[in-house]
């Protein structure tokens, strides 16, 4: 850094080979790699005890000190999740809502959101003001209502009692505008001029080419539903139509809550499938997050 | 509009063809626009729009269980639910615990998700991906799953207190300590917020002018000052929006009392939304809404708040 630097850019891409001048910067620092290291591990730290956990028997789990490998590993308390507290069921459950959910955010988000983004019309800015300012409103303050409205209509402990409270989110809409709106308007003008209707503009020339959009939406919702807890809690009253948190919130307190095994076999369960998807499409996820956040 | 044509229809005889089209196109797309629309605006009118002001309308009755089935028979009592609130020293209990939750959670995850997010941007360019993933895993994993294997690491004889005896720290009981309670649930939601805020901050990161950074190295400025006159204020935005979230998130701080604590010890992790939860559970209705309410304003005026001390331009 003592050496010749160079006085502007341009006359930096004169002096300094490219390479050299990458390096510059972002020169690797040992240190750096040492303290995020010991981060991540923290981080993972709870994952790795988890799915070890969940190999162990209880007694193992409960002796002191804690030992960290599982000495004699174990199945039994998988099989024992899914057969005696037939978590089975409730993996359907959190599968079924997850995609009903998840379908529902694409299918209206698109469409709303194409109309925000690409067509003029009376009411505009009214929608979406509307769909900014509930943005904002926490869901504690539409739950007592909902649970009065899904009372009424006699949905309670239903599938769609589950679903259709979240088959749409502002945040897919939003998501949905902002990412269409980046699309040029001469692709809709050529279409719109070769006699298309709107309906066959939005489906064959905009939706193909909104993919990234989908995809980010798809991960969030999923994930937003997968690991939703309050609602389900509240509208699944019986065992067939509890979700995998619901089962493994009202499994882990009262008497269960000794059996550490099974606790942590159930947040293997619970936890794993989604950080795999996860894992897949980070970067798809990654960009989305910072789509969404930065807009 | 139809008048504004016929104007221009009279004005300029040769005009009006193509003002017309355009005006009967407009009706047009008016119509297929709210085709696209009206799925999601019925949708939202009945499951989002129709429960927030139903809400605000059910804080000012008597409503209860019993007219779960009716609810149209309620009587107004005015501001009396809000009156009773301000009244019952649990209420304001779990207000005080959601603010130490909030003046300590929010800005140490904000500390540390941007120290993160700067070694990441400038220091590291092997891995990137590894650490990135390591540290937003927790982000996408289920609350109620998290905070079952964070009690064990919380336990007496748990993954923490070991961890602290290699230093010959003997740690307390975590969860079931009046004092240690809360700051153990505020450890589990750090860890849990950092990764979001990491992605936020990188993304940011990247809109920090390069030439400015290289600008104030050659004029001999170090990490620090360039930190305080380049990345930040071009950080700002993004602070700003990052508080905002990360303030309206630990607001609604639920599923960890609920999950870890149940509220307890003696009301020590009773927070303002599983106090709204506990009024549901007992079927003071109206009783509820009025508290999610007061939760509601309480996130506006930290919003509020948040724009007038980060969003001002220097």
């Amino acid at each position: 850094m003592t050496a010749v630097q160079p006085v502007t850019d341009a006359t930096a891409s004169v002096i300094v080979p490219p390479a050299q001048r990458r390096r510059r910067g972002t020169r690797p620092r040992w240190w750096l790699y040492v303290v995020l290291t010991l981060g991540v591990i923290a981080m993972i730290m709870p994952f790795v005890w988890m799915i070890l956990g969940s190999f162990k028997t209880t007694t193992e789990i409960r002796q002191y000190p804690t030992e960290f490998l599982p000495r004699d590993a174990t199945l039994d308390n998988y099989t024992e999740l899914f057969g005696r507290l037939d978590f089975a069921t409730y993996f359907t459950n959190s599968v079924v809502v997850a995609v009903a959910v998840t379908l529902g955010n694409i299918v209206f988000s698109s469409m709303v959101g194409y109309a925000l983004a690409k067509l003029d019309f009376a009411g505009k800015k009214l929608l979406f003001g509307l769909v900014l300012v509930t943005l904002m409103v926490p869901g504690v303050v539409t739950f007592v209502p909902l649970f009065v409205l899904t009372a009424n209509l006699g949905l309670v402990n239903t599938y769609p009692g589950l679903i259709l409270p979240f088959l749409i989110t502002p945040l897919g809409v939003f998501l949905m505008r902002q990412f269409m709106l980046s699309l040029p308007d001469d692709i809709i003008e050529a279409a719109r001029i070769d006699g298309a209707s709107e309906w066959r503009i939005f489906l064959r020339v905009i939706m193909p080419l909104c993919g990234p959009a989908v995809a980010t939406l798809t991960i969030l919702t999923f994930l937003g539903s997968w690991n939703n807890f309050l609602w389900p809690l509240v509208v699944a009253t019986t065992e067939d139509k509890y979700t995998l948190p619901v089962a493994l919130a009202l499994y882990s307190v009262g008497q269960n809550a000794a059996e550490y095994g099974l606790m942590m076999a159930g947040a293997v369960v619970v936890i794993v499938p989604v950080l795999i998807v996860f894992v897949l499409l980070q970067r798809f996820f990654v960009q989305g997050i910072a789509l969404t956040g930065i807009k | 509009m139809t008048t504004a044509t016929a104007a221009a229809a009279t004005a300029a005889p040769l005009a009006p063809a193509p003002k017309r089209r355009r005006a009967r196109g407009r009706q047009r797309t008016t119509l297929a626009a709210w085709g696209f629309a009206a799925p999601f605006v019925i949708l939202f009118l009945v499951f989002l729009a129709g429960p927030i002001v139903a809400s605000f309308f059910m804080s000012f009755t008597d409503m209860t269980t019993r007219d779960l089935r009716s609810p149209l028979n309620v009587e107004v009592v005015g501001f009396a639910n809000y009156i009773a609130l301000f009244q019952d020293p649990r209420f304001l209990h779990s207000l005080v615990n959601t603010g130490v939750f909030v003046i300590i959670g929010v800005p140490l995850t904000m500390a540390l998700a941007l120290l993160i997010a700067l070694g990441l941007d400038k220091g590291i360019t092997k891995f990137r991906t590894v650490f990135r993933v390591g540290y937003y895993a927790p982000v996408v994993t289920s609350i109620v799953a998290i905070a079952i294997v964070w009690r064990f690491i919380l336990q007496p004889d748990g993954l923490l207190n070991a961890f602290l005896a290699v230093f010959g720290i003997s740690g307390p009981n975590w969860l079931q300590s009046t004092t240690w309670a809360l700051p153990s649930l505020i450890l589990m939601a750090v860890w849990r917020n950092i990764g979001t805020l990491m992605v936020i901050f990188l993304a940011g990161l990247q809109g920090v002018p390069r030439e400015q950074h290289e600008a104030a190295m050659v004029d001999g400025a170090n990490v620090f000052q360039r930190f305080g006159h380049v990345t930040m204020p071009a950080l700002r935005p993004t602070i700003l929006f990052a508080a905002v979230i990360t303030g309206i998130g630990f607001l609604q701080f639920f599923e960890e009392p609920f999950v870890m604590t149940q509220g307890g010890p003696l009301d020590a992790t009773l927070s303002a939304a599983m106090y709204t939860y506990d009024q549901f559970g007992f079927g003071n209705y109206a009783f509820a809404s009025a508290a999610s309410y007061v939760l509601f304003l309480a996130i506006v005026v930290l919003s509020l708040i948040q724009f007038r001390f980060l969003g001002r331009k220097d």
